[in-house]
């Protein structure tokens, strides 16, 4: 009985360990190449789900489903322009024969530095073969909008372009994805992450961006000068104009006044042979009454026509 | 098991005791071990042995113990969040914490005039699709982290430095947030960019001045022209002024002068129809009255006959006396 009860938990013990080695699980993320004794067998296994196979002798090599990122290290390299740029590029691929990636580089640590190899080669010719403003910028006819403020500071223009960013990481990845091909990696794209400028060019880009600022304050300055004078001369033109408008005003007014006096006079004065005598007689005593004050010396003779009035009785009484 | 069953003599307990304890224990896991509570602001993916079986909604689920069913969380609801350039502690994403000086690389840019700018933003998203985001991209995070800076370099590098920094704010941060959308989809991340939000933008520090500069110039130019304008104003209306009053004058003196004119014609007119009357009277009288008028004011009256000879000496004296 007790023999009995022995042998039965041991091949329960067997079983159960046959079992494990005979099932085993297949991730949504992850595909399967069954090897026995290092060599692949069957075909890749890519669905996920509870799977079968013959234990002890074959083992299971899990490889990645998922798409991979390749993050490159940020590398120093020269434009075609001369300028020293840091460059960080970023990649994805994926596993799209994981046969052939099992053969040739096992894990993705080999597959890594693969990638790097290739992708970093492939970016600095690329970046070598262009102006720094080509992987800068992307859009080729992208006009700028301006501020009103630095409006004919003829700053903040675009540096023209011929191919542009994308067409130059379009090229890397024609150039890198064959040779990936081969060791079943299939490259989904490659983009520039980060481009600086190396240390020493920064300090230089620095000096113009410098220069450039101080030429529009400059010009702000000049501007306001430029428009306060043009206030003053405005100024200066209005006041002349306002007081000459005046002048003319004042001297019209006047002068038709004058002239209507004139007419006036003209036609009380010079109506007819008796108010002419009359006038210059009333303008002569006016006169009189005009020169003739107390400081006045009056020498009368005795034959002057007043003397003879004075002296004259009959004219003093008739008054 | 088969080993505890050996030793089962040795322990004064009686077997079915234990068999009954050893049940239990196991009911008990697999109770516990069968039913799972998804989270509100998540969605649970049933894997069932690794396959990817169904979303569990919120709620408390039923799932096949010893690990034939495994549940993974995914927060779609909740509003993600990743900082570049600079950091809040306790952020919402895992990817979050880079380090400081990462943060300065993260932030310098070349702008489209070759010049450089500093920017920080924000990116706002959403898990959409728990799918997608759990089988079809490894490290979404860091690959979204990835296409959020390469983007931002892509938009900014199309722009001027002044465009970064003023006017092209808005316009970036709309163009960020589509072409980063774009590049998401086409990865199949399963994931929403809400927002892109530029934070500070800045020149770099060893320019920063001078942009400064170039800001005190606009107000000096702006001082410049207020000034010229106050000037303008203090003396334009003012001679307009001066100029209606000269004017208002000078029709007074109009009014004025025809008035007289009308007046004095009136006075002749007057006198006229009187002297046409009496000429010789007329004239007489007036004479005398303008005599009567004047003469009484002479101090000096000197009558001389016609036949006296010289008298200047005479009034000279006087004249002199006069003066004193």
């Amino acid at each position: 009985m007790k023999k009995l009860l022995i042998t039965l938990a041991v091949s329960i013990f067997l079983g159960i360990i046959v079992l494990i080695q005979s099932l085993y699980r297949i991730d949504e993320t992850e595909q399967v190449i069954i090897t026995q004794f290092g060599k692949p067998i069957g075909e890749v296994i890519s669905d996920a789900g509870l799977k079968l196979k013959v234990p002890f002798i074959q083992t299971v090599n899990r490889i990645e489903k998922r798409i991979l990122l390749w993050d490159g290290a940020a590398n120093d390299m020269p434009t075609k322009d001369k300028l020293y740029i840091t460059v960080d590029t970023f990649g994805r691929w994926r596993i799209k024969d994981p046969l052939q990636y099992f053969l040739r580089l096992r894990d993705e640590r080999s597959a890594l530095s693969r990638l790097e190899d290739i992708l970093g080669s492939e970016t600095r010719n690329a970046v070598a073969k262009h102006e720094l403003i080509e992987i800068i910028r992307t859009t080729k006819d992208r006009k700028p909008a301006v501020d009103p403020l630095l409006e004919n500071a003829n700053i903040s223009t675009l540096l023209p372009i011929t191919r542009g960013r994308r067409q130059v990481e379009q090229d890397i990845y024609a150039a890198a994805s064959n040779k990936l091909l081969e060791f079943g990696i299939e490259l989904l794209d490659i983009r520039f992450k980060r481009i600086n400028y190396n240390e020493s060019v920064r300090q230089k880009i620095y000096q113009r961006m410098i220069s450039e600022r101080q030429q529009i304050a400059e010009r702000f300055r000049s501007e306001g000068a430029g428009e306060a004078n043009k206030i003053i001369g405005n100024m200066e033109k209005d006041l002349r104009e306002i007081e000459s408008v005046a002048y003319k005003t004042i001297q019209t007014i006047q002068g038709d006044a004058d002239a209507k006096a004139t007419e006036i006079y003209a036609n009380a004065y010079n109506k007819s042979k008796e108010s002419r005598s009359l006038y210059n007689f009333v303008k002569t005593l006016k006169t009189y009454q005009t020169i003739i004050d107390k400081k006045t010396t009056l020498v009368l003779t005795t034959d002057s026509a007043l003397y003879k009035l004075l002296s004259d009785g009959k004219t003093v009484a008739q008054k | 098991m088969a080993q505890e069953l050996q030793k089962l003599p040795d322990i004064k307990v009686s077997p079915k005791t234990i068999t009954l304890g050893v049940i239990t224990a196991i009911l008990l896991y697999i109770g516990f071990s069968s039913y799972y509570t998804v989270s509100a602001e998540s969605v649970g993916v049933l894997q069932r042995f690794g396959h990817y079986h169904r979303i569990l909604d919120p709620g408390l689920h039923w799932k096949i113990p010893f690990g034939v069913d495994t549940v993974i969380q995914v927060p779609i609801k909740r509003q993600l969040k990743e900082e570049f350039g600079f950091g809040t502690p306790g952020a919402t994403f895992e990817n979050q914490v880079v380090s400081k000086q990462q943060w300065n690389l993260e932030t310098t840019i070349v702008t489209g005039d070759l010049n450089t700018a500093q920017v920080e933003w924000v990116i706002q998203f959403r898990i959409e699709n728990a799918f997608d985001f759990l089988f079809k991209v490894r490290e979404p995070g860091e690959a979204l982290r990835d296409i959020s800076e390469s983007v931002m370099r892509e938009v900014v590098g199309d722009r001027t430095v002044d465009e970064v920094l003023t006017v092209g704010r808005q316009e970036i941060e709309t163009n960020a947030q589509i072409q980063m959308q774009e590049v998401v989809n086409l990865y199949e991340m399963g994931l929403r960019i809400d927002q892109v939000q530029l934070k500070n933008v800045n020149p770099p520090d060893p320019v920063q001045s001078s942009f400064d500069e170039v800001n005190e110039a606009q107000q000096e130019r702006e001082r410049m022209i207020n000034v010229a304008h106050g000037e303008y104003n203090k003396a334009v209306p003012r001679a307009r002024g001066k100029a209606d009053q000269n004017i208002q004058a000078a029709q007074g003196y109009a009014i004025q002068r025809v008035n007289q004119a009308q007046g004095d014609a009136s006075k002749f007119n007057a006198l006229l129809t009187e002297y046409v009357k009496a000429p010789e009277v007329s004239e007489r009288r007036l004479y005398l009255e303008t005599m009567a008028e004047v003469l009484p004011q002479v101090e000096q009256k000197i009558v001389l006959d016609v036949k006296a000879g010289n008298v200047l000496p005479l009034l000279n004296l006087n004249r002199q006396q006069g003066n004193q």
